[in-house]
């Protein structure tokens, strides 16, 4: 959506973001801006810095410099927890999924809906499931919310994780790698997912290595280099092989 | 790249797990629950003494024996966790209660103006409410136990030591504060209230045995917090995905420590019924229980790698033992070959389970 960027103001701003630990220097200087209802693609090579600044965002380090701001406020996360409370998600590799219990169950995993039964507040289970069947409808997803996780396909377990992002209404859903260990077809169907959270004017952030979903979903492409922004261009006016050329050094700046 | 079909979804491309391949039916405690239905059966026609009152009597009492504990032992499990320290832990409580329940009834003792005087014929007289002393002492037994559970909760969930060596510890710990509190001789319950105690431990209502009552009680409220609970939710989410758990924000650390206090609770509530049951607590009482415990729950389905179980399990794992070995006395058995009997069960139902789930 190239509208996007016109259209006001940013939901994440990152100025002049720097971290270090110890003697490393993991990011040096990096701004960043997200609109709403974009998708921004993060590449970049292991160590170039990519999971240093999503763990920034979502709260899991601070900042050695630099300011977020979210929503035109200056943002201090201490614990992840801060940044889901005004609106972050991280959907993780691993998907952090209880494969032991139903589809409803984790996508209220935390957020659990219960009635009052006296003086006891049991689970609604009615409420989680029909709320749960929604969230899999509006992403398109043929989830039973009664199935166990352990029974689900790839693509369904992607669907599990990010409707449990929809669930708290999040204004920025950072993605980590999320078509790495699924089929094809089931790669059609996250990214099916990511144009739904587009439509919905969420923000997506998409870390990946695959160059291929990067230039079918992304507005726009940010490439990391040895904890540097080298990059940050619309898709339309780069190429893969650019792009491929500026996460190995090939080129350097773009 | 292709935009998805604008139709309401259907379920045309995802399958319906058939019925027989869902729940009860295809769990390890369904599978142990067939297994005693037939048990149950050849034992009928095997002894004419097995379905007599008295038999199921005694059955129903011998196995609520353990299974109280292995409820809470279950939620422990549940969450991927082990505790050794329940055999301990029975004893302990047991021995607190009575001990609390002997010094209170004596004049003279630390406290027990406040329960009881001496009369001028040199009887002892209640001073108030018959029966006091009995919850004072019992409270004291499950107080003992709390804080048992609390250090097992606190060194696992919060210092983050293995539960297999924590509750190992513990099980050495609270044994030898047995024998120190009792200078080994064990203690029994004593005074105006000890009839009561007796008929709380031992009694039955209308031919059904107390512990079974309370038993029956307790998977109940077991069965309602694990599936109807947030509590029951997340014991269930840490089994299957600790770090999920901790992403979702799930107070994983505290539920550790309610689960290893709801196990030392259960197995002090277990301990302090045993010993009206034996009439005194003896410093050696329940030794090794805490096998029989977590072998009934494994049997009955409880998944050692966490994310499994429930109180229908550890019940049947229980009866199946009991039924065991009742039924090999009733043949005239060799009573020293239940043990072997019951590790080749273990063996079996876990194998069975396996072979289930590479088959599907």
């Amino acid at each position: 959506m190239e509208t996007a960027a016109a259209a006001g103001q940013p939901v994440l701003k990152l100025t002049g973001i720097g971290k270090e630990f110890g003697a490393i220097r993991a990011l040096h200087d990096v701004d960043m801006q997200v609109f709403p209802g974009e998708v921004v693609g993060l590449m970049g090579d292991n160590g170039a810095g990519k999971s240093t600044l999503v763990k920034i965002i979502a709260g899991n380090f601070r900042p050695s410099h630099g300011e977020v701001h979210f929503d035109g406020n200056a943002v201090h996360f201490h614990r992840p927890i801060d940044a889901r409370a005004v609106g972050i998600e991280v959907v993780y590799q691993d998907l952090a999924l209880a494969d032991n219990l139903t589809a409803a169950a984790n996508v209220f995993l935390g957020r659990e809906l219960t009635r009052k039964f006296g003086p006891f507040a049991l689970l609604d289970h009615k409420a989680m499931a029909a709320r749960a069947l929604e969230l899999f409808g509006e992403l398109r997803s043929e989830t039973r919310p009664h199935d166990l996780v352990k029974q689900m396909s790839g693509g369904q377990r992607q669907a599990v994780a990010i409707a449990r992002t929809r669930l708290s209404n999040a204004r920025l859903v950072m993605m980590d790698e999320p078509t790495a260990a699924i089929s094809v077809r089931q790669v059609e169907q996250v990214l099916s997912l990511i144009h739904r959270l587009k439509e919905q004017g969420v923000a997506v952030m998409l870390i990946s290595h695959r160059m291929p979903d990067v230039f079918a979903v992304c507005d726009r492409v940010v490439v990391m280099r040895r904890g540097e922004k080298r990059a940050d261009k619309p898709i339309r006016d780069t190429s893969p092989e650019e792009v491929t050329a500026l996460i190995t050094g090939a080129k350097e700046a773009a | 790249m292709a935009m998805p079909l604008e139709s309401p979804i259907s379920f045309t491309n995802v399958g319906r797990i058939k019925w027989w391949r869902r729940g009860l039916f295809a769990s390890q405690t369904g599978y142990v629950l067939l297994a005693l239905v037939v048990l149950l059966i050849v034992m009928h026609f095997a002894s004419q003494y097995f379905f007599t009152q008295g038999n199921m009597q005694n059955v129903a009492k011998n196995f609520s024996f353990v299974a109280i504990a292995t409820l809470g032992v279950t939620f422990v499990i549940i969450t991927g966790g082990i505790d050794l320290s329940v055999g301990s832990m029975m004893c302990f409580s047991a021995m607190i209660t009575s001990m609390v329940m002997s010094g209170l009834s004596t004049p003279g003792m630390l406290g027990a103006a406040l329960f009881v005087h001496m009369a001028d014929d040199g009887k002892t007289v209640v001073a108030n409410m018959p029966g006091l002393i009995l919850i004072v002492s019992i409270l004291a037994g499950l107080g003992a136990a709390l804080i048992v559970g609390l250090v097992n909760g606190f060194c696992i969930a919060v210092l983050g030591l293995s539960p297999f060596v924590t509750t190992l510890g513990m099980l050495s710990i609270v044994r030898g504060l047995g024998y120190v509190v009792s200078n080994g001789r064990g203690s029994f319950p004593g005074g105006p209230d000890a009839d009561y105690f007796y008929a709380l431990t031992s009694g039955d209502v209308f031919g059904v045995p107390a512990p079974f009552i309370y038993l029956v009680i307790l998977a109940v409220v077991m069965a309602v917090v694990l599936h109807h609970t947030t509590f029951g939710r997340h014991v269930f989410a840490l089994g299957g995905n600790e770090k999920a758990a901790e992403l979702t924000g799930i107070p994983v650390a505290r539920v550790k420590i309610e689960v290893y206090v709801i196990c030392a609770l259960a197995a002090g509530l277990q301990g302090i019924i045993i010993s009206g049951w034996l009439g005194s607590a003896p410093a050696n009482m329940a030794t090794s229980y805490e096998l029989n415990v977590i072998a009934a729950a494994v049997i009955g389905g409880a998944n050692l790698a966490g994310g499994g179980g429930g109180p229908l399990g550890a019940i049947v794992g229980c009866v199946l033992l009991e039924v065991i070995r009742n039924g090999l006395v009733l043949a005239q058995v060799n009573s020293y070959w239940q043990q072997a009997l019951v590790g080749v069960i273990i063996i079996l139902a876990v194998l069975v389970d396996r072979i289930r789930s590479r088959v599907t």
